[in-house]
């Protein structure tokens, strides 16, 4: 008798726990290393500002992923690497799978990362940034440099020279100029150039800006001498309105100076006044408020008095659309590893890093989210984890970037073939055995 | 009460001449080994062990090596990461290009290196002091990140110059869980930091403070300047050469040139003048108030005024009351943490019955 009592009365309890946790909404944990202090504060507060607005957006219009919830919560890191690493081990534990996936936003964050998230089993997912080679994901399976790397943004601008001369052969004996940030993320740009200018016959010189790099006159009269056919400006902070001024001070056409994505956000353009109009930057998402996804955000976010952006007036800039691009694509691979391994379910790193490794985002589920033209199609594989390798040109019309092309490609072979041959390299350092992704399901 | 040091007489000279002539020191510090040696890798778990404790050594150590320099003999450096960054890399170069190189003597090795950079840039101190001194170890600080980043050989020619630390491996054991680097990491300080008590002790530690308080006046009773200055450079380096290394094999595991910029050197520095010019134990002190706080305010104030302020102001506001923290430490004790523990010791010795 008492025997039964203890079994029911277990078994009533078993019950009413299963039942609780059926009941209990499900929940994806997302942790955000942001910086919002600091001198890269205010592309921080954009990028991330744009990525929990469309997170909410999930949240407040669909009710988030088939069901599951996004929660987040943010992590100061300053941009700096150790407070970065502190940031990455307090929140890959939290919530009820561990974090989702880790996007420091910081390239140097991304490479203190790479092994710790490796052994954790948490995908790096670094856009538009970081490590270039982890491209090949047969060896670095647990980062995705998704969209673009710094190599085919090289390879895109020069492509995009080409157009504009006229055609590719037209560069030889052209002169290009390259101003950059005298750093490990400046000196990303010289071994892809170097190979592009013997490729096609134009003569590239190399110019260093000392961080920060508020001092460029010298810089400017040796361009001035050197009179080159455009100028490249891979800068970073203050150093491109800076070079912006010092431009217009030796009056060199900006229309012919190009920038990378790091130099072609509003932040960049506005500080330098008038001197910035006519300037043309790569990117890999477009500024623009008149997005179906940016107008939904306003309408179901901002509507509800639930946005992050304190200044309502950067919603549609460029940093503020790329943290978009962020939410979007993790919202996205999470979604796509649901149909594998449960919809409505919370999902653990490893299984998400699947939703990444088979993300589509075709130009049909593009137009289902809104977001045409916002961000360029996406397919992603076993081996290939950076995908298009396109960017469009905006150009600064004194008030605002205009789009002035179309998705921009790179010198597939020449890069991909660079991006191998330096995973391999790496792979032999540390002793990694490629993955066959023949085998990959 | 505690302290009260009745019946203990030294009838020695050794008994004299110990680190810790009190009972209860000693009896303390077996104890603080015993905590942070043992306990604390059995007990802590892998976030405290990966991102606050191994750090907060590490930064102990490099703020030992600054401390030697600017608190024992006197000389303001602001070139701390540099030479941090030339231990990172030169240990990644023993490792990468001597075959077989045990790991203990790349460390031992990359301490060396940075002490022949230290000298190198301590050459100036024989002719500029105090502000213009640390004006010229600014230059060390730029000019040896400039190298790293300038000179691909230094990080194996990797296109991004960042290097990607090799496996710890020492006789056969590989370092590779939270538990085992943590280990190593305290192994390593507590021996430098025992050694760095022991030499500030030693003839060469009256030496290097001769050259601190009046250095002509040391000139004048038979201080070699050169040799005394130049060995405060070379230890002082030394240490920081080391805690470098550790920051790369043991902590980071990745490393740029760029992680060692100027904003780490004045870190350091901020950590000695917080924690205690010129002492060993307040370089722990400081280096854990500098690592720690902010981790600290960044879980406490998102969580007292999270939901009332935006997170761009509480971010801001972390960094207000960091600083304002800072400013009234050293308004109540502008000797730094380690002068308050002497205080708190003092006071223990003659309580509860004070003159």
């Amino acid at each position: 008798m008492k025997l039964k009592r203890t079994v029911l009365l277990g078994a009533a309890i078993a019950g009413l726990l299963a039942s609780s946790v059926a009941g209990a909404v499900e929940e994806q944990f997302i942790g955000l290393p942001s910086y919002r202090v600091g001198p890269y504060a205010s592309g921080g507060s954009g990028v991330f500002g744009g990525w929990i607005d469309y997170m909410q957006l999930v949240n407040e219009r669909d009710g988030g992923i088939n069901g599951v919830r996004l929660t987040w919560e943010e992590c100061e890191t300053e941009y700096n690497n150790a407070r970065g690493v502190e940031c990455y081990e307090r929140l890959k534990k939290k919530g009820s799978t561990g974090n989702t996936v880790f996007q420091p936003v910081s390239t140097g964050i991304t490479y203190s990362v790479l092994d710790k998230a490796a052994q954790d089993k948490i995908p790096v997912v670094t856009i538009g940034y970081g490590r270039t080679d982890a491209a090949d994901g047969r060896v670095f399976p647990w980062v995705f440099p998704l969209i673009t790397t710094y190599w085919s943004q090289a390879s895109a601008i020069v492509n995009f020279i080409g157009t504009k001369e006229g055609g590719m052969d037209k560069l030889k004996g052209k002169k290009i100029g390259l101003l950059y940030h005298d750093s490990a993320y400046g000196k990303e740009s010289h071994a892809v150039l170097d190979r592009l200018a013997t490729k096609h016959g134009f003569e590239l010189s190399k110019i260093a800006v000392a961080h920060p790099g508020n001092e460029q006159q010298s810089q400017w009269l040796q361009l001035r001498q050197l009179k080159p056919d455009y100028v490249i400006l891979w800068g970073w902070g203050v150093m491109n309105p800076t070079a912006l001024k010092a431009a217009a001070k030796v009056g060199y056409p900006r229309e012919k100076m190009i920038g990378v994505w790091w130099s072609g956000a509003e932040e960049d353009t506005i500080p330098a006044g008038p001197a910035a109009k006519g300037f043309i930057a790569a990117g890999f998402n477009v500024a623009g408020a008149n997005y179906p996804v940016v107008a939904d955000i306003k309408k179901f976010v901002y509507g509800k008095g639930k946005g992050n952006m304190e200044d309502k007036a950067r919603i549609g800039s460029v940093y503020y659309n790329r943290g978009v691009v962020h939410g979007l694509i993790t919202v996205e691979a999470i979604r796509k590893a649901q149909e594998k391994f449960g919809k409505g379910r919370a999902l653990t790193g490893e299984q998400v890093r699947w939703g990444f490794e088979n993300l589509n985002l075709d130009d049909a589920r593009l137009k289902a989210l809104g977001a045409t033209g916002f961000l360029p199609s996406l397919k992603i594989s076993c081996a290939d984890h950076e995908g298009p390798g396109v960017v469009k040109f905006q150009q600064w019309d004194g008030s605002q970037w205009k789009v002035i092309s179309d998705w921009v490609e790179s010198d597939r072979p020449l890069v991909r073939g660079m991006i191998e041959e330096s995973a391999a390299a790496y792979a032999k350092e540390k002793g990694i055995k490629p993955r066959d992704c023949s085998k990959e399901g | 009460m505690l302290y009260r040091e009745a019946g203990q007489f030294r009838t020695s000279y050794a008994e004299d001449g110990r680190i810790f002539p009190i009972r209860q020191d000693r009896i303390g510090f077996a104890l603080l080994l015993l905590v942070f040696g043992v306990a604390v890798p059995l007990l802590a778990n892998e976030y405290w062990l990966k991102a606050i404790l191994t750090p907060v050594l590490i930064f102990s150590l490099a703020a030992i090596g600054l401390n030697i320099l600017t608190g024992y003999a006197g000389q303001l450096s602001l070139g701390s990461a540099a030479f941090m960054a030339v231990g990172a890399f030169a240990a990644y170069n023993f490792i990468l290009r001597v075959d077989g190189m045990p790991f203990l003597l790349a460390l031992a090795l990359a301490g060396l290196a940075a002490a022949l950079v230290g000298v190198l840039f301590g050459l100036p101190s024989l002719r500029i002091k105090g502000f213009y001194l640390a004006v010229a170890t600014l230059a060390a600080q730029f000019f040896i990140v400039w190298v790293l980043v300038k000179f691909p050989w230094f990080s194996n020619y990797s296109s991004s110059g960042v290097v990607t630390a090799q496996e710890v491996v020492i006789l056969g054991y590989a370092f590779v869980s939270p538990e085992a680097r943590y280990v190593l990491t305290f192994a390593v300080v507590a021996v430098l930091a025992l050694a760095a008590k022991n030499l500030v002790r030693s003839a060469t530690g009256r030496a290097w403070m001769a050259v601190r308080d009046m250095d002509v006046a040391a000139q004048v009773i038979g201080f070699r300047l050169m040799r005394t200055k130049l060995l405060a450079f070379a230890v002082s380096s030394f240490y920081c050469g080391v805690a470098g290394a550790l920051y790369a094999y043991t902590y980071i595991g990745t490393v740029e040139p760029e992680g060692f910029n100027l904003d780490l050197s004045f870190k350091i520095l901020f950590m000695i003048i917080i924690g205690g010019v010129g002492s060993i134990m307040g370089s722990f002190l400081g280096a854990a108030f500098i690592v720690l706080l902010p981790i600290l305010l960044d879980n406490l104030v998102p969580a007292l005024f999270g939901n009332a302020l935006g997170a761009g102001f509480v971010s801001n506001l972390q960094l207000m009351i960091f600083g304002g923290l800072i400013i009234f430490f050293l308004i109540v004790e502008p000797h730094g943490l380690a002068r308050l523990w002497q205080i708190a010791k003092e006071k223990l010795r003659l309580w509860p019955f004070p003159h």
